[in-house]
């Protein structure tokens, strides 16, 4: 069976493409085929998160038109060879995607024995955003503690339970909140809504919680995807993400502020 | 920057936005599924209403339900104290 995961948020900038490159590492490293599709039309951005921008031929577009096969157009990783990407093409017209053509794809992608297929989707509620989300099993709302995001998620959750195929057939969508650029430090001194509080407010379950840290825009920079650097606690808390999408329970980690030294808090080190 | 600014923090305001995030997000789902005319019907409704009687824009509550196949407009006014309405 394959699983469809699409990785949404309404708001821009809140670490959606992150958090695909991640997840798909992090399930392609335990052993998964997984495919991570890129559905932002003419602002291509997973290839360079992924660092395989210069082995893009072909693209989304091409494979749904017909210039090339699906196998043609996947990129395999370098790094975990049951990891493959789809890079969104960069033509302007957004009408490029159709329900038809990514339909096809997906049956091609399940029919190859894929086990998970991550749709990267772009920011907005326009078509594309909708495609990504159309056929999927489950979704991963990424959502930022603050106010526009967390409200932006809302209304995706309203769109999740009403425009998508599951919904349209009575059924629902697995749905699963993802926090990023959490920080301990503000949430414990009031400045910063807490998991519990975004939690609450949305009503649905939280998957994982990625502690604001540096390494994030080091990974971009390098084009290797956050989860792969193993001194990071935002990977660990993105693995820890990857083990709950697999149905294990793990504590939740990096969402209280760490302890300091006597001398820390002295010198305010 | 004074001397006294190094020592002021930021007032917590985490709690103001879940306050008003709760706020928003309630009044946001109870509109949704519903059709799209209805946030316009409500603000026309409310400008007839308010050539006769000086109600608060939040004096009127509009929700659409489904029953048994029949849809169902619930329309409610809250009006003013006496001495109020004037």
């Amino acid at each position: 069976m394959t699983e469809i995961i699409v990785v949404t948020s309404g708001k821009g900038g809140v670490g959606k493409t992150t958090t695909s490159a991640s997840l798909a590492c992090g399930l392609a490293r335990r052993g998964k085929r997984v495919a991570v599709l890129d559905y932002d039309i003419g602002l291509r951005n997973l290839d360079l998160v992924m660092g395989c921008e210069r082995r893009v031929v072909y693209d989304f577009v091409n494979v749904i038109q017909g210039d090339c096969t699906l196998k043609q157009a996947l990129i395999k990783d370098k790094r975990l060879d049951t990891l493959f990407v789809l890079a969104a093409s960069q033509t302007r017209d957004k009408d490029a995607l159709s329900p038809e053509g990514v339909r096809r794809v997906l049956d091609e992608l399940s029919a190859d024995g894929f086990d998970y297929i991550i749709c990267d989707s772009p920011a907005g509620i326009e078509k594309g955003a909708h495609l990504a989300m159309y056929y999927a099993d489950q979704a991963i709302v990424v959502v930022n503690p603050e106010v526009s995001s967390v409200r932006d998620s809302d209304r995706i959750l309203g769109l999740l339970s009403s425009k998508t195929a599951r919904a349209e057939k009575g059924e629902s969508i697995k749905e699963h909140l993802l926090l990023t650029r959490y920080s301990p430090r503000r949430v414990a001194t009031g400045e910063m809504m807490s998991v519990a509080d975004v939690k609450e407010i949305l009503g649905i379950d939280v998957i994982g919680v990625i502690p604001e840290s540096p390494d994030v825009l080091s990974a971009s920079n390098a084009g290797t995807p956050v989860i792969l650097n193993e001194d990071s606690d935002a990977a660990r808390a993105y693995d820890d993400a990857v083990t709950r999408l697999l149905g294990d329970t793990v504590p939740m980690r990096f969402i209280d502020e760490r302890k300091k030294g006597f001398l820390a808090r002295m010198f305010g080190g | 920057m004074g001397l006294l600014a190094l020592f002021r923090r930021t007032p917590p305001s985490a709690n103001v936005a879940k306050e008003r995030l709760r706020i928003i997000v309630a009044q946001e789902r109870s509109t949704r599924g519903g059709p799209d005319y209805l946030p316009l019907l409500r603000r026309e409704l409310l400008e007839v209403i308010r050539k006769y009687v000086n109600v608060d824009p939040d004096a009127i509550q509009i929700n659409l339900e489904r029953e048994d196949g029949q849809e169902v407009l619930e329309l409610s006014v809250a009006l003013p104290e006496k001495n109020a309405a004037g």
